[in-house]
């Protein structure tokens, strides 16, 4: 089994009537399986309503399985017993980071984990600084969070859950409220932290331009994996992901509307460098 | 005369406090009626403060705002008109809705207007359709509704006061890429249907390319620029030294341009890009 695995796995959430009645609707996911190694970087993808955010609940134990089973390092996620054990495996980050951050001080705020953890206070202060220096916000320590950009407090959030050294990171659309430079800082943070510390990543995301540096891409739609490979392999699949209201990257349109034309290119590209040095050789 | 005039308007928090921050620096632009500008910039540089002036919310420290000619806080009892002429989607409106049906939250802007019920009842249609929201879901609760739905019926309110100025504070985020296009492309309609004057405050270099027609960039409480979208976008690397960037598209045509081909500069849409390329190979005979 490999580090993360989901089984099978069914779940739909219940609403209550205007009698207080509980009752079940529609199931929001349908029987999904996949497998993820460690280390290894996934995006997610899917509209809204397809069940990307509920799979991300059932990775660190806030949902467990109705039916079919998650395992965690071979962990059962159903196991009540285990459900610390895994939640300080896997950390959850969401998208608003003014929702996540608890302390007047960013030092404090990503201390907030490993005290929870009960780990004594030396190793707490060397896990802290180790978690700020990581996410590149060592410098900002001693400030409040609110005088932080959101790319900034996104960061710090981020730092929060490395200090509780988890072996796997999800995040819930981590860049859906900022800027594109502070898009770019927390996707460069995020990669350096799969790259270089080995940290398993599960990103949630509608920009494609962040899903295509990812190892595998995941497509979810009406609570089903609908289609999973490399970024190359999904995103050569226009017509599948435009008909589920996914988008490609700009650079993978143009090209294939290019070739729609007549223009001759034998693959398509993920990024706006590859895709400039395709068109150089057809254009000049 | 302009529609909207703003003149050195400064806007400054906890002003004579040791925490005094000037959010808005010394401004000065005009809008026409019937102009569709995107206002963009990183985030803290003073875009949502500006346009909580534009409607009277925040008061400016110094400067004026003025609609059709007429400082805004010329009356301040009155202030609460402005806000009828000039109507503000939050971000992240669905969080505001509060009534028990989908049709009275929609109505409410409208009834505290004054209208005749038959009036309100109308405007609430017509905006509820201006948004893609189908009748049925009009009398149910807004709690009910899911997030795209809820953010539809939020922008929705704020239509039914059929506002000159209509601005929206980052409306698509959040959404999939396709409820993204398909409120995008509602908003232009409306804007073109009925003439009004849209402002968009959106951090998706994409969408403002889409569909304004002229961009205002702000950095570091300053206004940094003011021109149409194309003169805006094809300044990359100005835009990068304030944490901006253009399309993915503006930029692949440009590092064309750079490496020879002879292409147009400021593209900003992929149907425009794939028209160039084609149009260029079929006039060296190459397709």
């Amino acid at each position: 089994m490999e580090f993360i695995s989901v089984q099978n796995v069914s779940f739909q959430y219940e609403v209550q009537d205007e009698d207080g009645k509980l009752s079940r609707v529609k199931p929001v996911l349908d029987g999904v399986s996949f497998e993820i190694k460690k280390g290894e970087f996934v995006a997610l993808l899917g509209h809204n309503g397809s069940g990307k955010s509920t799979v991300a609940k059932h990775l660190n134990a806030m949902l467990t399985p109705q039916k079919g089973k998650v395992y965690i390092d071979g962990m059962d996620t159903s196991d009540e017993k285990l459900t610390y054990d895994i939640r300080r495996r896997v950390g959850l980050v969401l998208q608003n980071p003014d929702n996540q951050l608890v302390a007047s001080i960013v030092e404090e705020d990503v201390a907030f984990g490993p005290e929870n953890l009960g780990i004594p206070s030396d190793e707490i202060r060397q896990r802290v600084d180790d978690a700020l220096k990581a996410v590149d916000m060592y410098e900002h320590r001693l400030k409040a969070p609110y005088k932080l950009s959101g790319g900034q407090k996104q960061r710090v959030a981020i730092a929060g859950i490395i200090a509780m050294q988890p072996d796997c990171i999800v995040l819930d659309e981590p860049t859906a409220m900022l800027d594109p430079k502070g898009r770019s800082e927390v996707m460069d943070t995020i990669m350096k932290l799969n790259r270089e510390n080995g940290i398993t990543v599960v990103m949630i995301t509608h920009y494609m331009e962040e899903a295509v540096m990812a190892d595998t891409v995941y497509v979810m739609d009406n609570g089903k994996v609908l289609t999973s490979g490399t970024a190359d392999e999904v995103f050569s699949r226009v017509e599948l992901l435009k008909k589920h209201r996914l988008d490609v990257p700009q650079a993978t349109e143009l090209c294939h509307k290019l070739r729609a034309c007549g223009v001759k290119l034998d693959r398509l590209p993920l990024n706006e460098m590859d895709c400039v040095s395709m068109l150089r050789e057809v254009l000049l | 005369m302009s529609l909207l005039q703003v003149k050195d308007l400064t806007v400054v928090y906890s002003a004579g406090t040791p925490f005094a921050h000037t959010a808005v620096d010394d401004i000065s632009f005009e809008i026409e009626r019937g102009d569709f500008v995107g206002i963009i910039g990183h985030t803290g540089s003073g875009k949502s403060t500006l346009v909580q002036t534009l409607n009277g919310l925040i008061k400016p420290t110094k400067g004026t705002v003025s609609l059709d000619g007429v400082d805004i806080w010329a009356k301040p009892k009155e202030i609460r008109k402005i806000r009828f002429r000039v109507g503000l989607v939050f971000q992240y409106p669905e969080y505001q809705l509060f009534e028990e049906t989908v049709a009275k939250d929609i109505a409410f802007g409208p009834t505290n207007m004054g209208l005749s019920e038959e009036e309100v009842k109308q405007r609430v249609l017509s905006a509820a359709k201006f948004v893609g929201l189908k009748d049925e879901l009009l009398e149910k609760s807004p709690f009910d509704l899911s997030g795209g739905e809820k953010r539809r019926a939020a922008i929705a309110g704020v239509i039914a006061m059929d506002p000159d100025v209509l601005i929206l504070d980052e409306p698509c985020a959040g959404l999939d890429p396709l409820g993204r296009d398909v409120l995008l492309a509602q908003i232009y309609r409306y804007h073109k249907e009925r003439g009004n004057t849209v402002l968009l405050v959106s951090h998706s270099m994409e969408d403002v390319a889409e569909v304004c027609d002229k961009v205002m960039v702000m950095n570091r409480s300053k206004l940094e620029m003011f021109d149409t979208t194309d003169a805006v976008f094809s300044e990359g690397e100005r835009l990068s030294t304030m944490g901006l960037r253009v399309p993915q598209i503006t930029s692949i045509i440009d590092d064309l341009i750079a490496a020879g081909v002879p292409l147009k500069k400021g593209t900003l849409t992929v149907d425009k890009a794939v028209e160039e390329i084609t149009e260029y190979l079929r006039g060296e005979g190459r397709l």
